[in-house]
Formats: C-alpha cells, sequence, structure tokens
C-alpha cells in the first residue's frame, strides 16, 4: 500500500502526524512531509487514520 | 539579436535534417510546397517499427525531463481508452526559444510529428498547446494548408513558468487554468477528458517526423539537441539591471561540450554556467569539459532541462545569478501548494539576505537544509528549480557566498528583479 499526498491540498492543519508519527512528519511551516510512501506492514491502520483526518482530503492510499 | 547557428553537417539538398539547415533558414522558410519536396508528410509507417526506431535511436523527451520519448509512446498506446495527442510547445523557461523558433518557422515538422506520433499511439485528437502569437499564426496556416488528416484544435495558454508542464497542459485544454496537478495520475493515464494523453514537447514530435524520414539517419538526429545559449548582457540604467546577452539558438550534436557551446555563442570567457534553464544549477569548476548528454549532466548534479544554458563570466556574481533565479521562482510559483510558497519565498528571502551580507550566522545552514529537504514535494518542478539552484550555489561557489559576509558586493545591492529579465532570451 502506498499513501500519497497531494500537496495542492495541504493547508498545514496538522492533524495526520498525529496518528501517524512514523508516517509523516511536519516541515517547519506545518506541511506534512512523507517519511515513508510505501506503507510498512502493520502500518496500514495508522495510515488510513491520517487520511481520515485530513480536513481537505490531501492524503490518498492506494494499493 | 539572438543569432542562429548549427553544428551539425548540412544535409543532402531535399532532405529533412536538421532541423535549423540552411534550407530552412533562408528563402522565406517552411511552407508545405517545400516540406513535401524535403520528404515531408511521407505515407504513414506501421507504427510498431516507427516505436521500434524511435526506442533504438534512445530519442529522449526535450521538453526538461528527457523522459524516453519510446516508452511515454508505448504507454499511451497501451493505455486503455482512445488516446490524444498534445503538441506542447509552451516553453515556459525564460532563457529558452527553441520551441517557440520550431512552431514560427518549423510548423510542418511538428504537426508532421504530431501525425506520426498520433499513428504510434492510435489517437483521434491531437492539439497544438500554445502561448506565442506569432507561432500561433504560423500554425494556424500550416493547418490550413496540410494535407487532411488527424483533427487538430489549436490551444492558447498564459506565457507562465509552470503553463507548460505536463498537467497544467491537460487541466488547461479540458477548459481549466493552466496549474499542475498532483501526480497520479499522469497524463499517459489519464489526461484530455481522462483519456489517455501523449504530452509530447515540439522538438521532441519534430525529431520523431525527422526520423522517419531519414532511417539511417535516426541516431544522429535522436542525439542532435536544439539549444539556447545566453549569458549576461551589458548593464543598462533603462532596464535596471542586467540582461540576457549574446544569446543564440543552435542544433548541436549529443555530447557537444559545453565549453563549445559558450565558445560558439562568444561566451568564451565564461567560468561558469547556469544549466537547464532554471531547472539545472549553477556549475563552476570543470563544467566545460562537461558534455551535453542528459546522464552526465545528471552525474554532475545538474540538469539539462530544456537545453538552455546561460554562461556567467568572471566578473558576473554567481550569488546575484542565484539570487534573481530564486526570486523569480519564488514570483512565478503557482501558489497551489503551501510548501512551495513557503519554500520559494524561504529560499529567495535568506538568499537576498546573504547577498546583502545582511545574513543570520546560520543562513547557510538553512539554504543548505532547505535545499535537499524540499525537492519532489511540490505538485511540479519549480520548487525543485528553486532548491537545485541553490544548493549548486552552496556546493560550487562556498567562498564567493562567503564574501558576501565581508564586503559589499556591488552586483547584489539592489533588490533582485522578479520578472527574470537577466535570463529572458528573444525569440530570433
Amino acid at each position: 500500500m502506498k499513501l500519497l499526498l497531494d500537496a495542492t491540498r495541504c493547508q498545514g492543519y496538522g492533524l495526520c502526524q498525529d496518528p501517524a508519527p512514523e508516517l509523516i512528519d511536519l516541515d517547519e511551516w506545518g506541511y506534512a512531509q512523507l517519511r515513508e510512501t510505501t506503507v510498512p506492514e502493520g502500518g496500514e491502520e495508522a495510515a488510513a487514520a491520517a487520511v481520515a483526518v485530513c480536513p481537505n482530503s490531501a492524503l490518498r492510499l492506494v494499493k | 539579436m539572438t543569432g542562429v547557428f548549427s553544428l551539425l553537417p548540412e544535409g543532402q539538398p531535399g532532405l529533412l535534417d536538421p532541423l535549423l539547415s540552411g534550407a530552412w533558414l533562408s528563402g522565406g522558410g517552411e511552407d508545405l510546397p517545400r516540406y513535401l519536396a524535403a520528404g515531408g508528410y511521407a505515407a504513414l509507417p506501421e507504427p510498431g517499427r516507427l516505436l521500434d526506431r524511435i526506442s533504438a535511436a534512445g530519442l529522449r523527451g526535450r521538453g526538461g525531463a528527457g523522459f524516453p520519448a519510446a516508452v511515454k509512446l508505448a504507454a499511451v498506446r497501451d493505455a486503455p481508452g482512445r488516446p490524444a495527442v498534445v503538441a506542447n510547445g509552451e516553453e515556459g523557461e525564460p532563457g529558452s526559444v527553441k520551441d517557440r523558433w520550431l512552431l514560427r518557422h518549423r510548423p510542418h515538422v511538428v504537426l508532421d510529428g504530431m501525425r506520426l506520433a498520433a499513428a504510434v499511439t492510435g489517437a483521434g485528437h491531437g492539439f497544438v498547446y500554445l502561448s506565442d502569437a506569432p507561432a500561433e499564426r504560423a500554425v494556424r496556416r500550416a493547418l490550413a494548408e496540410r494535407p487532411t488528416g488527424l483533427h487538430v484544435d489549436v490551444v492558447r495558454t498564459e506565457h507562465t513558468y509552470v503553463a507548460g508542464e505536463e498537467t497544467a497542459v491537460v487541466r488547461r485544454i479540458d477548459g481549466g487554468p493552466a496549474l499542475p496537478t498532483a501526480k497520479p495520475p499522469r497524463p499517459f493515464e489519464s489526461g484530455v477528458q481522462g483519456a489517455p494523453t501523449l504530452v509530447a514537447n515540439v522538438e521532441t514530435l519534430a525529431r520523431i517526423a525527422l526520423m522517419h524520414a531519414r532511417p539511417e539517419s535516426a541516431e544522429a538526429v535522436a542525439g542532435a539537441h536544439l539549444v539556447t545559449l545566453s549569458g549576461t548582457g551589458r548593464e543598462g540604467p533603462a532596464t535596471g539591471g542586467p540582461v540576457a546577452g549574446g544569446a543564440a539558438l543552435a542544433e548541436v550534436p549529443a555530447g557537444t561540450h559545453l565549453k563549445a557551446l559558450a565558445d560558439l555563442c562568444g561566451h568564451g570567457r565564461a567560468d561558469s554556467v547556469l544549466l537547464g534553464g532554471l531547472f539545472g544549477g549553477l556549475h563552476g569548476a570543470g563544467w566545460a569539459d562537461l558534455p551535453l548528454d542528459h546522464d552526465r549532466l545528471a552525474e554532475a548534479g545538474g540538469a539539462l532541462g530544456c537545453g538552455a544554458l546561460h554562461f556567467l563570466h568572471p566578473e558576473d556574481c554567481p550569488v546575484a545569478v542565484a539570487t534573481e533565479a530564486a526570486a523569480y521562482l519564488a514570483a512565478q510559483s503557482a501558489r497551489q501548494c503551501g510548501v512551495c510558497v513557503s519554500g520559494t519565498r524561504a529560499l529567495a528571502g535568506t538568499l537576498t539576505a546573504v547577498a546583502r551580507g545582511t545574513a543570520d550566522a546560520d543562513a547557510s545552514g538553512q539554504l543548505h537544509r532547505w535545499s535537499r529537504g524540499l525537492p519532489g514535494r511540490g505538485a511540479c518542478g519549480l520548487l525543485d528549480a528553486a532548491a537545485r539552484v541553490v544548493g549548486t550555489l552552496l556546493a560550487h561557489f562556498p567562498d564567493r557566498v562567503d564574501g558576501h559576509r565581508h564586503a559589499v558586493c556591488t552586483a547584489c545591492s539592489g533588490p533582485a528583479p522578479e520578472d527574470g529579465r537577466r535570463f529572458t532570451v528573444p525569440v530570433p
């Protein structure tokens, strides 16, 4: 599974990092930065939570 | 005045090679009778054979990314749905003129290449995408007189740095603004109205037409490059700063050394170069022996991009050049990606402070960090270009950067213009 970030949608709410700190960093301006694109085994739930929490649908998971 | 040169051997009369041969530079340029007499619009090939020829000759795209043309053609052909093809003539790099020159002076060779690309991919609809008014007139004239065939529409766009990026092209053709979208999907999967779409640079298409007309020269045709050369011209009070000068459009063989290109346009004294328009970074020691080659320039930490090279003389300040490039890119940001807005602003602002000697002690460290961390984070390559200009400045000119802490640099004293005037080459 891959986690994809649409940088045109990220508004820097910063909510996605809480559920998925292993997958997502926030940069100095608060924008999401993916640490990994490929979701490691066992990380699917965290990735799905990050996708769900973004108010602007900037994240998505693809197979 | 921008000169026009060819370093390729002249083709035999009547043949199509090279793009800038004397025959097309004099005598009123290309019209249908001359193009037909030269072997243009020849019978369509068996699509698979032309694709094999393009693949074997190693043709790479000329819009900037240098992606193998045959791989892209095959991907569009194999995607589900009836494909579309786009001749992309919107060159956003201010230092490049080759695409507009081709459309203005050789529209038929581009349209012929698009016809062949449509045959290879099975496309039923073609678009010529451009912003240049003289180019649009030439293309419309050529469309009116060409042999009937592929249905082609001309789509006009604004002239901006990002308008020629492939997803911006698709968005504009579909009626939206000429701004990039997030990838995936790429246009080869889902482009114009959702159809698999080949977005091909106009020089790439022209080379496909030449390879069809002259199969025996396919490798030479695929290896040759149209390049736009310039350097810093005379500083004049009317312009308020340095402008592009000593400019030339040239067609050169693969592997030509960059020093030979500098000599060609009167910049033999140059001691450094800005590569790839604004995309390939600044290069100092060792640059002259680098060959015009995607892979070798990438190994050197640069990029050939669209083949635009801007030469710097010993009296030019690389910090000033990088600052102007960063300021221009910050102004050209599409303002869609937050990281691009903040990132280009930070790069340009901090570099301006460095240039004026007013930067904090950790400014270089910040610039280093951004130049490594920002590439790849925007929806298009603009942020990458800004990061590379800054990163290569720090890597190749550390002493020149450091010198700005200790002494005032006259070249860096004024505000950095945001209009890219130093890099803007007039179309010949």
